[in-house]
């Protein structure tokens, strides 16, 4: 302490360059400015470009021409473009109800304190890594009606062809995205279970509260937050699954998977109508960011909570 | 916490763990069998013979190419957000003045933007600038849609400087660009190598600009020749799983040393 007052009192005896007093160095805005630009030009500048060119027609060749809402009224009358928003919200839906008490079970054990936990922990990870180009093509491979699993299991399986049929495919990716996900709401909810304070736990416990117990009336209170964060994600990810659908299904059989995401490449990329898949995009992009409008609220995030503050 | 152990909670997290093994047992076994051998024992048998030849028949089937692609992208994407993430992430926190709350509120919108809500726009500059089909044209939107993450995290490390730390360079006399390079980046070390792996892992596992930005074998990186291979040559399994590994290896490597950095990484992507 003392050293640090007779620190304080050299520099104001000693005056800094150009006659101030040494204040603490404060980088200037320009110190962002370089990583802003970037992203304003490649992630920003597209987004707006998206619903310019959301009112033209255009065919990769040459430019874009005004339309007006032709896409949009083509779009809304479109069963497909109907069909596949539902049933984006009903794989997001499904998505959400399988993983998240998977994904709360496993991270509140794995934030037990035994040590095989991290070991386990360590392996539970690895579908995370993998792309999901990778996982797909794994998945396929396994499921592959003639040399994969349900050919060797068709008491099961009956003609082993999962994909062939509504059913089959919308519960494959389900399973698969299930397989690559849950390890990362896992990880969220274990970094919460570890928050909770202990005393709850000892204070239960002397009530003679049990493991059941405990967990319905201490840990899921307490993983509200962490539910909210991870229930976000999984929406945002599900409307966004594009990989996937691509790999496993190619958005068939005929278009029970198709998709939002896997509707706007088909319109735009196969199809070159970039004007109905700039629409597609947009309507995306609307429920995305109503989405992330949701989270900045809920989370605190724009308040730009520090990890110290309420400590210091 | 609790004293007892909890069996059932045991239970469950082995047969998550059968769930999450299987399948890769399933890939790293058919891939040291000869297609016949995979064909006759289906996925769970137990390999017999040992051979590399799946891999090898891989390079010889461009994957070589592919994977130096690969490595390209990622190393570039890293790099790029190395230079552009640290200062960004010094100003938000360091900055007196409306603007750094500004930007920042700027990069956690853009958290919330998806690659497929700007793949059409990004479709048409990319073409307009002459980048499409060239590596760099994939390079600079990976970066860009790595920025808010990474600056998430390293606004997270850097607010965790104390404010003390700050104001002794400043008795030392130190301009802000001392303290940036002899302060905060030493003291975010951790942050760092969380945004280093991040940005590495997406960039590698990078699929849909590379689809849509590129077409020509000479720009193939591996999750796309791994999508081309499947659709030309399902049918050889074996092979097809040689290219998942092949595509993963390196990745699964960088987990091994860098466990605790991603891990936190991922972390900072779920909040706090």
């Amino acid at each position: 302490m003392t050293a640090t007052a007779s620190r304080v009192r050299r520099a104001r005896a000693l005056p800094g360059r150009g006659g101030r007093p040494p204040g603490v160095a404060r980088p200037g805005i320009g110190w962002a400015l370089p990583a802003t630009l970037f992203f304003v030009l490649f992630a920003l500048v597209p987004l707006v470009l998206v619903a310019v060119l959301s009112f033209t027609s255009w065919s990769g060749l040459g430019s874009p021409e005004f339309a007006g809402l032709d896409n949009w009224t083509t779009l809304f009358h479109d069963p497909v473009m109907i069909k596949s928003l539902w049933l984006s919200v009903l794989l997001t839906a499904l998505g959400v109800a399988v993983q998240t008490p998977l994904s709360i079970l496993l991270g509140v054990w794995a934030a037990g304190p035994q040590r095989n936990r991290a070991v386990l922990s360590a392996v539970f990870f690895v579908p995370l890594l993998l792309s999901a180009t990778a996982v797909s093509v794994l998945w396929r491979a396994l499921l592959d009606p003639n040399f994969g699993v349900p050919a060797q299991a068709r008491w099961l399986f009956g003609d082993g062809n999962l994909l062939g049929s509504r059913t089959g495919a919308i519960g494959v990716l389900v399973l698969v995205s299930t397989w690559q996900f849950t390890p990362l709401h896992a990880l969220i909810y274990q970094g919460a279970a570890r928050a909770v304070p202990v005393v709850l736990y000892q204070a239960a416990a002397i009530d003679g509260a049990g493991t059941v117990r405990q967990f319905f009336h201490i840990t899921l209170p307490q993983l509200r937050n962490a539910i909210i964060t991870s229930v976000i994600l999984m929406v945002v990810g599900g409307l966004t699954t594009f990989d996937t659908v691509l790999i496993l299904t190619q958005g068939g059989p005929g278009t029970d998977t198709t998709i939002t995401a896997f509707y706007m490449y088909q319109k735009a990329f196969k199809g070159f109508d970039f004007g109905a898949g700039a629409a597609i995009a947009l309507l995306l992009v609307l429920v995305a960011t109503l989405i992330s409008l949701v989270v900045v609220r809920v989370s605190g995030y724009d308040k730009m909570a520090g990890t110290k503050d309420g400590l210091s | 916490m609790r004293r007892t152990p909890n069996y059932l909670a045991g239970a469950g997290a082995l047969l998550w763990l059968c769930l999450v093994g299987l399948p890769l047992y399933v890939l790293l076994g058919a891939t040291v069998q000869s297609r016949a051998e995979y064909t006759a024992g289906g996925p769970l048998s137990f390999p017999r013979g040992f051979s590399l030849s799946n891999y090898t028949e891989d390079f010889s089937n461009g994957f070589g190419r592919y994977f130096l692609n690969t490595v390209i992208v990622t190393t570039s994407v890293v790099v790029i957000v190395l230079l552009l993430v640290p200062p960004l992430a010094f100003s938000i926190v360091r900055h007196r003045g409306r603007s750094g709350p500004r930007v920042f509120r700027l990069f956690l919108l853009g958290l919330a933007v998806p690659a497929q809500a700007v793949i059409v726009p990004m479709f048409y500059v990319i073409s307009k600038a002459g980048l499409y089909d060239h590596l760099i044209g994939v390079i600079l939107p990976t970066a860009a849609f790595c920025l808010p993450v990474c600056a998430l995290i390293l606004t997270g490390t850097m607010r965790d400087i104390t404010d003390e730390l700050f104001e002794a360079m400043a008795i030392d006399g130190a301009d802000t660009r001392r303290v940036f390079f002899q302060l905060v980046v030493p003291l975010s070390k951790g942050g760092l190598s969380t945004i280093v792996v991040f940005s590495a892992l997406q960039a590698w596992n990078g699929f849909l600009f590379p689809l849509v930005l590129t077409q020509s074998e000479n720009t193939k990186v591996l999750t796309l020749g791994l999508y081309n291979f499947q659709t030309q040559y399902g049918i050889n399994i074996p092979g097809l799983l040689a290219a998942v590994v092949l595509s993963t290896v390196p990745v699964l490597l960088v987990y091994l040393f860098a466990r605790r950095a991603l891990v936190q990484g991922l972390m900072g992507v779920g909040g706090k």
